[in-house]
Parts: C-alpha cells; structure tokens; sequence
C-alpha cells in the first residue's frame, strides 16, 4: 500500500521540530532577541499562501473576497519580511561594530 | 514550473531557514546567517511567482502590495528604538497571526486555487489544518496585540485577573475544539468565523492576567504559537517551507520561553495563570524602620575610581532610562582608571529574552565584556563593587535564604558578595514580585536616589 503525502509532511514537521529544538539551543544567549526577530521573519514564508491567494481567479461569486483577503496577508507578511530581517541586520551590526574597536 | 521542482526548491528554502538560526550561534556567524534567511525567503517567494499563474494586471497589484508592506516594514525596522525592541517584536507577532487567519480564510472561501477540493466541498485533512492553523494564528493575533499594548505603556502591565477567569477559559477552550470538529463535519463558513472569533478571544483573555514583568515569557510563547499556526497553514498548503519554518519557530519559542520561566523558577503554567506580582503592604510597613545609607554621585565616583574591578548589573529600569550610552561612558572613563569592567545579565532582565545585551550592544559596549548568569556569578567575591542600575528582584538574596517568599528558588545574581554593592534606584519601593530587596539595608551597599541616568551622567562627571 502507498503510503499517504500526508505522513512524509509529517515526517519533515517532527525532524523539523529536532532540528529546531538542536539549532535553538545552541544560539548564544546574548543573541536571543535577534532570534525572535529573525524567526518572526522567516515564519512570514506564509506570504507564499498569500501570493496563490491574492492571484487565483475562480469563476466563483467569492472569487473576490478571497483574493482580498489574501492581498491584505500580503501586505502584513511583506511588513514582517522587511521589517524582521531588517531590524536583526541593524542589531547584528552593532555587535559587529564593537568587535572592530576591541579590535584597534 | 512542475509542482516537484517547487516542492524541492523550497526544501532548500526550508534548509536556508535552518542555516539561519544556526548562524545565530556566534555573533561572528550571525550575519551570514541572517543572509541565509533572506535567501531563503527570496527563493521561495520566486519559486511561488513561477508556479502560480498570474494574469499580468495581477502581478502588477501583487508587486504592488509587497512594495507597500515592504516600504513600512523598512521604514519600521529603521526608527525603531531599541528600547522599543520588545513591542516591535509582539507588534510582527501579531502580523503573522493575523496572516495565518487571512489565508487560512482565504483558502476556505477559494479552496480551488489551493488546490484543496472545490467551494463546500473541502477535504477532510485540510480542514482540520486549516481550522487549527485559524484558530492558533487568531489567538497570537489578539495575543500579541495585547502584549504590544501592556508594553508599549498604551495599556496597564498589572495583571487583570476576576473571578473564575481559569474556569472562562477552560470552556472558551473546549468550545474551541469542538467548533474545529463542527467545521471539520459541516463545512459551515459562519461556524469557521465564530471559530475565528472566539479565537480571538481566547487570545486576549489569555494575555491580560500576566504582569509587565511575565512579558519575557509571553513574548516567546507568542513567537513559539506564531510558528504552529505557519505550520498549520503549511499542512493545508503542503508547503514544505512552509511546514520547516512552523515547527522551527515554535520549538524556537518553545525553548525560549523554557529559558526564561528557568530563570524566574517559575512553572510554565504558573506564568500562563498569571495573576504574580503586586505590592505586599506589611512589608512596606517595617520598611520605614530599617536604617539605609544613601550617597550621591560623588561618592560612588570614589568607590569605583578605587576599585579595581567593578561588574555592572544592567535591568529594565536602564532600559526604561535610556541609561545604556551613559553606563558605557561611565565604564569607559573607569577603563582609563585602569578598573576592570564587566557586564552581568540575568536571563529575565529586561522584558523579551536578550533585551539587555541588545541595549549594551548600542551602546558599543564589547559584547565579550558581556557574561551570562551562570559565567559571572562565581566573580562577585572577588570584585569590589557591583554597580546594580535598574534591576532589583534578581538580585534579591531573598531568594536563596527564605523559603516563604515568592521569589524563592530563583537563580539570582549573587551581588551581595562583592566587597561594596552601588544599587541605583529611584525609590526604596519593591520590585515586581512586590517584595523588599534585604541588600538595600545591607551594610556593604550604598543606595544612589535618583534616575538611572540621571546618575550615571553625574557619576561621569565626577569621575573625570
């Protein structure tokens, strides 16, 4: 018997779940906060769902509010992408920064 | 594009998350890391233009909404202060819960496009993961609201508790699962709204009885359900970035909020209940009785100019200050004095998890001057002065010696065993857990009256 898609989704989300549990623990400390601002960023890959929301046209009469709905996660995403990976550049930069003077 | 090239290129977007964190392990990684994560993020946006077809004029509307959203998150990302860091933060948390529940709405309404079965007739598993990954991205979304608002200073950080608040909540609760099963049976659009709304709910009610100082926890416990919903929503798109990046950011936060509810001795759900903090008054009553000896910049100058060590113990109260560039100043003009200078930071200083080593990272303070709890701790014996600028709590020796105070067992900062202790405060009042700090009416310590900055410029000006 085949076995079904959905158990090798669910193979990937409980490695996955490892994986994080092993790369978690090993971030320093004091980089924890450029931690949840990067997770914040990568966890808006779900603009993905918004993009097939926002361009899919059905013949249905509800075509129109889902495409809505999906421009609106759109944008919300695209602000966490930007914003997320942007703000832990800025902070990663300032320990960075310190590093060159120590070094001089 | 055929669906399995996408579906391996964004196992390798997935794998580009993982490298991210990984990155995060040194700040001498974490750059390239970060790197890693936007082209992660490029290649799975791109792999998503290829696959779907766009008519052109949507293309144009879709370019269109990611330059906005970009445009404020750039804007966002570049004033936002670092003290603000922990409000930002809830802030995006809230944007992603409320794109789980956009989409997930989305692709309720639109199940073709997803590829989930036709209008009404949705398959069963997708349900289920569509209800779950709704359900858990509207309670971050009224979740984080909430905590962006206790810190932001828009809403008050004391815990809002009332009569079986627990007892609310365990129904809100069960109400929850049994609508997923309804939705998942019936397919009904109002049912899958009402879930939505009382999701909403659920969020909210959640948050409010948790107190200003708790926001560490709550602040990882959000990103960790942030990171269930994407997942969830990545069960229903079958979308293995998307999945990868769920179940890494949830055990991210998972382990985060491990951390800080460690650091306080608290239990998880002890934090979750909430309702901690609050001022004892019989404590406040024998306050008033007990001698303090008090000095001015002047006097602390001296004490650290002499020294040859000092380790400052930084705490919100720095933060709220914006004392960060002041303290570095001060340690600088101490290091021409020839003292040595170190940073100690306990885990729940501040309010999200690294707080403290963000703000000293602004003010270009070194971070190896920077140590952890447990590397620092053994050195107060040898030092001559701790210099504690707005922590309180996590240094109450309280902690390890009465078994009856609710701070007992806490892993705290073992300051009262350097040779003078500087304790810069505005008031003699308890700190969040509302009980007196004994070191204050210690022998050895010295109680600096004044505004964490304010001070700290003084004592610069003196040390000169």
């Amino acid at each position: 018997m085949e076995v079904d898609p959905f158990i090798f989704r669910l193979g990937i989300f409980v490695l996955s779940i490892f994986v994080g549990y092993y790369v978690v623990w090993s971030v320093t400390p004091s980089l924890h906060t450029p931690l949840m601002s990067v997770t914040n960023a990568i966890s808006s890959v779900i603009i993905v769902g918004a993009i097939i929301a926002a361009s899919s046209l059905t013949s249905h009469t509800d075509f129109y509010l889902s495409n809505i709905l999906g421009y609106a996660a759109l944008v919300l995403a695209a602000i966490n992408i930007f914003g997320g990976f942007l703000v832990t550049q800025r902070m990663l930069q300032m320990y960075k920064k310190k590093k060159k003077e120590k070094i001089k | 594009m055929t669906t399995n090239l996408a579906a391996s290129l964004y196992l390798v977007s997935g794998i580009l998350f993982i490298l991210a964190l990984r990155g995060l392990s040194s700040p001498e990684t974490s750059r390239r890391g970060n790197l890693f994560g936007i082209l992660g993020m490029a290649l799975a946006i791109t792999v998503t233009f290829l696959f779907v077809d766009i008519l052109f004029s949507g293309l144009l509307f879709i370019i269109c909404a990611l330059a906005i959203g970009g445009s404020i998150g750039s804007i966002i990302a570049y004033r936002v202060s670092m003290t603000a860091m922990p409000q930002l933060i809830a802030g995006f948390h809230s944007f992603v819960g409320l794109a789980a529940v956009l989409v997930a709405l989305s692709a309720f309404y639109n199940p073709e496009a997803f590829e989930l079965g036709t209008l009404n007739n949705i398959k069963t598993a997708s349900l289920i993961e569509m209800s779950i990954g709704a359900s858990i991205g509207a309670i971050t979304f009224t979740g984080s609201v909430i905590a962006f608002l206790k810190l932001q200073g828009l809403m008050s950080g004391t815990p809002i508790t009332f009569k079986g608040q627990h007892f609310i909540n365990l129904l809100i609760g069960i109400g929850i699962i049994s609508l997923i099963i309804y939705v998942t049976i019936n397919q009904s659009n109002h049912i899958f709204w009402i879930l939505i709304i009382i999701s909403f709910l659920i969020g909210v009610l959640l948050i409010i009885p948790i107190g200003g100082a708790d926001m560490p926890v709550v602040i990882s416990m959000l990103n960790s359900y942030s990171g269930w919903a994407a997942a969830g929503i990545g069960f229903t798109l079958e979308n293995t970035a998307l999945i990868i990046t769920g179940a890494l950011v949830g055990s991210s936060g998972a382990i985060l909020s491990y951390i800080m509810c460690k650091g306080m001795n608290r239990s998880f759900f002890n934090v979750i209940l909430g309702g901690f903090g609050g001022t004892d008054l019989t404590l406040q009553k024998n306050k008033s009785r007990k001698p303090v000896k008090s000095g001015n910049a002047e006097d602390a100058a001296f004490l650290m100019k002499n020294a040859s060590s000092v380790i400052i113990v930084p705490g919100y109260g720095m933060a709220v200050a914006q004392a960060q560039h002041a303290v570095r100043e001060m340690a600088d003009s101490l290091k021409k004095n020839g003292v040595k200078i170190s940073y100690a930071v306990h885990p729940v200083a501040g309010r999200m998890p690294g707080h403290m080593n963000v703000l000293l990272a602004e003010a270009n303070v070194p971070y190896d001057e920077v140590f952890e709890q447990e590397n620092i701790n053994s050195d107060f014996a040898n030092t001559d002065v701790a210099f504690v600028i707005g922590a309180n709590d996590v240094t109450n020796p309280v902690a390890k010696t009465d078994s009856q105070s609710p701070i007992y067992g806490m892993p705290i900062l073992d300051v009262e065993k350097a040779k003078s202790v500087l304790f810069v405060k505005r008031s003699l009042s308890p700190g969040y857990a509302g009980i007196d700090n004994e070191l204050f009416y210690r022998e050895n310590t010295l109680m600096l009256f004044s505004d964490a900055k304010k001070m700290t410029e003084d004592i610069v000006k003196n040390l000169v």
